[in-house]
């Protein structure tokens, strides 16, 4: 071995060995930031993890794209769905005066409002576009509360870490982390284009999240968790989406 | 001992202008170790990204122009293709098998490691002078003389000559500049233009691209571009003799001439 390739050789050394440790040293600091998405695990989870943290830095405060009036899409696309349950379609039947949101959790005040007591909070309204992973769009102005009002009407505890919301079918459940709960256009959407959210859309309550895909805006909520452990929900991964193999992080 | 190996080889003695920049390290190698460990990661991450991004495609085989489009707006086209969900009404009486979840993770997570061995590759490609001695094509071969004959006898299928082994000859050169320079930041600028929350930071990512589903489209014609550019690379290694070109870039080193006549 030459003196070229032996000091070649340490050199290496030297390399691997500091970026294994600087690989670890990241991976504590990912951790402590809140830059570890719940589904991090698996072949897939460098991909998640890369994503989220990097869009959790670069993206923090920034707005999803709003549009103008008449960019506002002609008919906004009521994609197919599963058949709704018993239970929704007696809330239907009653025009929705009976539509409970349960916010429970880590929260001071535990609460559960009607459509009614949602709209007493301020209201406001978003020209968003909502895309979903098979790669169809449409633009719709969406009107609601912000989420961070009644969050702020429930009493968030310090320890929170996320909000697991819950649709009307069980089965759809998704979560954000606290970063989305309180930005200014996460909303709890109950009206669309200048009148009610068709229940195609949604409607009577969708959780409106402009800076994600489709998938993760649930339809029909019903129930709201506060926890600062997401590991107690479903296999741990987050959401309902990650058990199909789909990201617990949307914003791509 | 590097430079015992340059003194044994032959070096070609009929080197055209073309083919005048012999590689700078050893004349035994050809591609260096950086080129050719990127070549292999990124042959890998192209085919990965292709498989799953026709995966996600035959999700809504539709393609659209501006912000939006959807089963209720008209598209620029429908690849004729049966798709993978039930929205797109597509002619066919049935569905190809829905593969979204784990291409669509395979996709994002190949589109990092690309990205990453691309940055890479273009770092150390500046710092030791690879494109400028590898791929810049010289300034004589630009002359519309010395194109019209390289590309006629590339019309002739003909076999490149010894000393092309060496170098790339000014059609690769430019062909290769595209891809890296062109072709692949815009697969990446489309792409990136595609998400949701990138563009709420950099909103002109999209907006100048004309809209969410341009960004789509033209991420769709690119992808289609870099493959025609796969396709015709590996033929012209097939042209140019198949395992001496697959050593060069598995092994770094040259065949000497004899060994490459069939």
């Amino acid at each position: 071995m030459t003196d070229l390739s032996r000091r070649k050789l340490i050199i290496s050394g030297i390399a691997a060995t500091a970026g294994v440790a600087g690989l670890g040293v990241a991976a504590r600091l990912a951790q402590k930031y809140g830059l570890v998405p719940p589904d991090h695990g698996g072949i897939y989870g460098l991909g998640e993890t890369l994503t989220y943290a990097s869009q959790r830095l670069l993206t923090k405060h920034s707005l999803a794209r709003e549009f103008r009036r008449d960019q506002i899409s002609k008919r906004p696309l009521a994609n197919s769905m599963a058949p709704l349950n018993e239970e929704f379609k007696r809330l239907q039947s009653a025009g929705f005066a009976d539509w409970r949101l349960t916010v429970d959790g880590l929260v001071d005040h535990p609460a559960s409002f009607s459509l009614d007591q949602l709209k007493s909070y301020p209201q406001s309204s978003q020209i968003t576009q909502l895309a979903c992973e098979e790669g169809w769009s449409y633009i719709a102005e969406w009107i609601g509360t912000p989420l961070l009002h009644v969050l702020d009407a429930v009493g968030v505890q310090p320890q929170a870490r996320y909000i697991v919301y819950i649709s009307i079918d069980p089965d759809w459940w998704e979560s954000i982390d606290m970063a989305d709960a309180l930005h200014p256009q996460t909303f709890l959407a109950y009206g669309m284009n200048g009148g009610g959210l068709p229940v195609g859309n949604g409607g009577p309550l969708r959780l409106r999240l402009p800076r994600q895909l489709g998938y993760k805006s649930v339809k029909f909520v019903t129930h709201m968790t506060v926890t600062d452990n997401i590991k107690k929900f479903g296999k741990g991964l987050g959401s309902a989406e990650p058990e199909a193999g789909y990201s617990w992080y949307a914003g791509i | 001992m590097a430079r015992m190996a340059s003194a044994q080889v032959p070096l070609p003695t009929c080197a055209p202008s073309a083919v005048s920049a012999i590689p700078a390290a050893t004349a035994a190698s050809r591609h260096s170790a950086l080129v050719r460990v990127t070549h292999w990661i990124t042959t890998l991450c192209f085919f990965a990204l292709l498989i799953s991004g026709f995966e996600i495609v035959i999700s809504h085989p539709r393609f659209y122009w501006g912000e939006t489009g959807n089963v209720l707006t008209t598209p620029l086209f429908q690849l004729p293709i049966p798709a993978s969900r039930s929205l797109v009404q597509t002619g066919y009486n049935y569905m190809l098998p829905d593969q979204n979840g784990w291409s669509r993770a395979l996709h994002f997570q190949t589109a990092w490691i690309a990205v990453l061995t691309g940055l890479l590759y273009l770092i150390c490609g500046v710092f030791t002078g690879h494109f400028r001695k590898d791929l810049l094509p010289h300034k004589s071969d630009l002359s519309r003389h010395a194109l019209s004959t390289t590309i006629a006898s590339h019309l002739r299928f003909a076999r490149p000559n010894q000393a092309e082994a060496w170098s790339y000859n000014p059609l690769q050169r430019l062909s290769y500049l595209f891809v890296i320079f062109v072709l692949l930041p815009l697969i990446i600028w489309t792409g990136l233009a595609m998400s949701p929350a990138f563009v709420s930071a950099f909103p002109l990512t999209v907006t100048l691209l004309g809209g969410q589903q341009s960004a789509r489209t033209i991420h769709f014609f690119v992808s289609l571009a870099l493959l025609l550019f796969v396709l015709v690379h590996v033929v012209m290694i097939c042209i140019a003799g198949f395992r001496s070109r697959m050593r060069a870039m598995i092994t770094g080193t040259i065949t000497p001439p004899k060994e490459e006549r069939p």
